[in-house]
């Protein structure tokens, strides 16, 4: 009696399968699309609504409110963190941009921001503290820094996850909020 | 380098579990505390990669265990806070994953196995009917001393079931 | 100097491995024997050769050699001598190293005890263990050099992660090496058998040993594993289900499914094209291992620094050691026709359902562990795969393993007594009942009683086994004595591990289902009861000086009804390099439980965080894993197996059926 021979290739057929997803994963992973980034659920919803006490005394909180009508990139950032400092020189080529620049401040000492700010030059149009983190979570904040870029309704239209780089804004951030100010 | 920073970075997220829950995180409620023990539980750490909240000493690990209590204080059930959560960071933070029309072939994958496996071995026993004839059914004198001398004894199994066999 | 005495010997030994690899498989076709001969000598050079490289790094170690890149990364000239030697494990390259030297070891050991084999099968096997090698020493050799030299020479080295500075762990990834690579064995004579066309009993009695061999080491090293992250991580769990802890668990399985359908292959002479199929999987989950851990294409706490280029390399040796096997598979397993039939309720069948089970189980882990990779390249979004599918789905396929696991060994080979064997367990089911309703009338819990009861029926339906064969009726001194040593230790070997497995389970649902745990802030004196047993925080000594920490160590008094039980020490360390704090629990175990104690951070009110646990029966988790290898060793000494001893006539025979 003779066997058929074709279950003797499901082994074959299955390996190769496994060796498909992993050569396409190591391709991923060499083109910069590191595996642990989580893509945010976040994108195209309005943005949470919060209302945060500016880090500077005597200036208008930060509301969620306020931000509708223009093309806006909130930014997560921190003194205490590292790669803050790779992306805070570009961050004025957004302003140039003509985008609002929103900081949030997350999970940090208002000294500490402010002189942090006086030391490397203040970009942003208005900042918020974000003291416990709360509205952090509300946005999917997961690390720092992120950025968030809001079209004209308030809905949330990309997300960078890590340091914006010259290389990001522009090839991605500019020519996305070009489209959406239309 | 870049590999450097990436061995850096999970050096420095090893767990250390000893920072996990912290007295001044738990409520008074013990009730309330049992279920925002068991829903940290299944709330991935999401700067940890692999390990659940209730785990972990980061600080989001840590913002997310006093989130979860809060939830539960203002009256959410452990259904709504999950799904809170999921709200700001999709499945990924659930460790265990919805059954949904994505993780069809995740949940259905082990009872498609299993039936590949008994469909296997009915194989097996149909093809081996079809060859056996009644003298097949007990071992021949041959395998019978093949067997005796792989076996240095004859152990009571073999020798006596045959005769006590009703 | 000594780095590059280790770098050439290391080339030389991919010359060596070269040779090997290719001649005796060319002239092993044409039967000439002094080229067959001649793997045996290649595979005890490269064996030196492999080992003189292995030596150098350990020597760069231990002299603190910081020219060199490797040492430099991981090693700092306070790092305690011990973990200078064993730090084999800390890094990429070295454990490649390790690797190879463990390869190297098995070649020699086939060729040192391969003497009793057919000299074609055993250069042919020789000849594809030089395969392994040749790949994975191009590995190193292209992609992770471990000999680089450093300029400017640093003044000290970068130190290893103190998690990593422990005893348990010093030993725990050499075993689990020792496992990986000791299925190459099984695979190089799988291989070997493929080409020659040729799967028989004798077959599988020659793989067997090996099998034992890595199989023992495998369940030796995940024990030590589990044991390790037990006491450093600190909450007192064993298993995580992490994708690392999985790269070691499917081996596992494979493996197990490998010993008990080989049995078959040894004595019906049947289920031979799946054995082999097996003894690829087995070593084809190992490399998987390798690839998983070292490419970055998972993400895990136990990750070696990733590298795409690694991971790129590792895929492709992959493909040509799991592709090649498995193409040769296809071609020739149709041919491998088995004759021994078997009846619904035989032994076979029971090793039949073991195998199927456990296949299942490493099918599933495998799927759990990939699908977040799956469902990321098929744009399905980010998934979690966490511990509570891994439990959902293992532990019902776990369950009728255990049941079949005490009725197996009743049945006889062919055609077996179902009912007789039914009837002989009715103590271990009476028994079984018992338990589970005693458990669970008076814990509440109905899976722990379940479990229990489970392990329960395995536990008395293995002893009562043993005694059926040990004293049959009518019986002197003298026969008994006769008996105890004719049984084969295989059986004694078998009896071990299936014991062991109830041992384990009734530690898993111990600490599962009766675990306490107290977390809270303690001032000294304050007393705290977990479980039956009385903390009392005594004092917490700041600045107590280690070989390369500071730590406090903090010292619990622990009362049982006023009377004294022990004292404990958990330390909160701080090492100096890399600057790292650790804490370090301290455990008091009594067999029947552990009381488990964690020293946490001062608070502002002076007092202190502490954890502190009463893990229930955990021990007898280590103690069974323990006991399963030991089964394993023992098996290893059956005299048919022990090496050496001249083969059976009736061994060599083609089979009759």
């Amino acid at each position: 009696m003779s066997l058929r021979r074709w279950p003797a290739f499901v082994p074959i057929a299955i390996f190769l399968v496994l060796v498909g997803f992993f050569a396409y994963r190591l391709v991923m992973i060499d083109h910069g699309d590191a595996p642990n980034l989580i893509p945010s659920v976040m994108i195209n919803k309005p943005v949470p609504n919060f209302t945060l006490p500016s880090l500077f005394d005597g200036k208008p909180q930060v509301v969620s409110e306020e931000i509708k009508g223009k093309v806006t990139l909130i930014d997560v950032f921190a003194s205490w963190c590292v790669p803050c400092r790779i992306e805070h020189p570009y961050l004025d080529e957004i302003k140039k941009a003509g985008i609002v620049l929103v900081g949030i401040n997350y999970k940090d000492r208002p000294e500490d921001a402010r002189r942090w700010l006086v030391q490397l030059g203040n970009p942003y149009d208005a900042i918020g503290t974000d003291r416990d983190g709360r509205v952090g979570i509300d946005f999917g904040v997961y690390g720092v820094p992120e950025s968030y870029l809001i079209d004209k309704q308030g809905v949330i239209r990309y997300k960078q996850i890590g340091p914006l780089t010259r290389e990001d804004i522009e090839k991605v951030i500019l020519p996305l909020a070009t489209e959406l100010s239309k | 380098m870049k590999s450097r920073l990436a061995f850096l970075l999970i050096l420095l997220l090893m767990p250390n579990a000893a920072r996990a829950v912290q007295p001044n995180e738990m409520l008074a409620d013990p009730q309330m505390e049992l279920r925002a023990r068991e829903i940290s539980k299944d709330l991935r750490c999401l700067v940890c990669q692999n390990q659940s909240i209730d785990d972990s000493d980061a600080e989001l690990a840590h913002d997310l265990r006093v989130l979860v209590r809060q939830r539960l204080q203002a009256g959410d059930s452990d259904a709504q806070v999950e799904e809170f959560l999921v709200a700001r960071y999709g499945d990924y933070v659930l460790l265990t994953p919805p059954f949904k029309s994505s993780t069809v072939a995740l949940w259905m994958g082990p009872p498609f196995f299993l039936m590949i496996g008994g469909l296997c071995a009915w194989v097996v026993y149909r093809r081996r009917e079809d060859k056996a004839t009644s003298s097949d059914k007990k071992l021949t004198p041959q395998e019978r001393e093949r067997l005796d001398a792989m076996m240095p004894v004859h152990l009571p199994t073999e020798q006596t079931e045959g005769k006590n066999a009703p | 100097m000594i780095p590059e005495i280790g770098h050439y010997a290391l080339i030389l030994a991919l010359f060596v491995a070269l040779t090997q690899a290719t001649f005796p498989m060319i002239r092993a076709a044409r039967g000439n024997r002094a080229w067959m001969d001649m793997a045996g000598t290649a595979s005890v050079a490269q064996f030196v050769l492999v080992t003189t490289a292995f030596g150098a790094l350990m020597w760069c170690y231990v002299t603190s050699d910081f020219s060199v890149l490797n040492v430099a990364q991981n090693s700092h000239t306070n790092k305690p001598l011990i973990y200078k030697i064993a730090g084999v494990w800390s890094n990429h390259e070295r454990s490649m190293l390790l690797w190879i030297f463990i390869l190297g070891l098995y070649g020699l050991a086939m060729s040192l005890f391969g003497g009793n084999l057919p000299p074609s099968l055993r250069a042919r096997a020789l000849s594809v263990q030089a395969m392994i090698s040749v790949g994975f020493i191009l590995f190193i050799l292209l992609t992770s050099n471990p000999f680089l030299r450093l300029d400017p020479v640093p003044t000290n080295g970068a130190g290893l992660n103190p998690l990593l500075q422990d005893p348990g762990l010093a030993f725990h990834p050499p075993f689990l090496y020792l496992g990986y690579v000791g299925f190459s064995m099984a695979f190089s004579f799988a291989i070997a058998a493929l080409i020659e066309g040729r799967v028989d009993a004798a077959w599988a009695r020659w793989v067997r040993p090996w099998t034992l061999v890595a199989w023992g080491f495998l369940t030796f090293g995940i024990a030590m594993g589990s044991w390790w992250a037990y006491y450093t991580l600190g909450w007192g769990g064993w298993w995580y289900w992490d994708p690392v802890e999985n790269a070691s668990f499917m081996p596992w399985l494979a493996g197990t499914a490998l010993l008990h359908s080989s049995l078959v292959v040894e004595r019906r002479d049947t289920l031979k094209a799946w054995t082999i199929l097996l003894t690829i999987v087995a070593f084809s989950f190992s490399l998987l291992g390798t690839f998983l851990v070292r490419s970055g294409v998972l993400t895990s706490v136990h990750s070696f620094a990733s590298d795409p280029s690694r991971g790129i390399f590792i895929l492709g040796l992959l493909v040509a050691a799991i592709g090649g096997s498995m193409v040769l598979f296809a071609i020739r397993a149709p041919s491998l026709k088995g004759g021994g039939l078997f009846a619904v309720a035989s032994r076979e069948s029971s090793l039949l359902l073991n195998n199927v089970l456990m296949s299942v189980a490493a099918g599933s882990v495998l799927l759990g562990t990939l699908y977040p990779l799956f469902a990321d390249v098929l744009k399905l979004g980010k998934v979690s795969v966490g511990p509570p599918f891994f439990n959902s789905v293992f532990v019902p396929l776990m369950v009728p393993v255990v049941i079949v696991m005490a009725i197996g060994p009743l049945l006889s080979w062919k055609r077996g007594d179902l009912k007789g064997a039914l009837r002989r367990l009715k103590p271990a089911a009476i028994a079984a009942a018992v338990t589970a309703i005693i458990t669970w009338s008076m814990s509440g819990g109905i899976g722990a009683g379940a479990a229990l009861g489970l392990a329960t029926w395995l536990f008395v339906g293995t002893m009562g086994e043993l005694a059926h064969r040990l004293f049959p009726m009518r019986m002197t001194a003298v026969d008994f004595l006769r008996r105890v040593i004719t049984i084969p230790r295989s059986f004694y070997g078998m009896t071990l591990a299936h014991l062991g497995v109830a041992l384990v389970i009734i530690g898993i649902t111990g600490s599962t289902a009766w675990k306490t745990e107290k977390v809270q802030v303690m001032h000294f004196g304050d007393t705290v009861k977990v479980a039956s047993y009385d903390l009392t925080l005594k004092g917490v000594e700041e600045g107590v000086k280690g070989p390369n920490y500071v730590a406090a160590r903090a010292t619990f008094l622990v009362t049982k009804n006023g009377t004294f039980v022990a004292e404990l020490h958990p330390e909160r360390r701080m090492y100096d390099m890399p600057p790292r704090p650790t804490t370090n629990a301290a455990i008091h175990t009594n067999v029947i439980g552990d009381i488990y104690a964690v020293i946490g951070d001062p608070d502002e009110s002076g007092g202190y965080v502490t954890r502190l646990y009463y893990n229930p029966l955990v021990p007898w988790i280590f103690i069974g894993a323990g006991i399963i290898a030991l089964g394993g060793l023992v098996s290893l000494t059956d005299r048919r197996y022990r090496i050496g001893v001249p083969l059976r006539k009736v061994a060599m025979q083609p089979p009759q059926s």
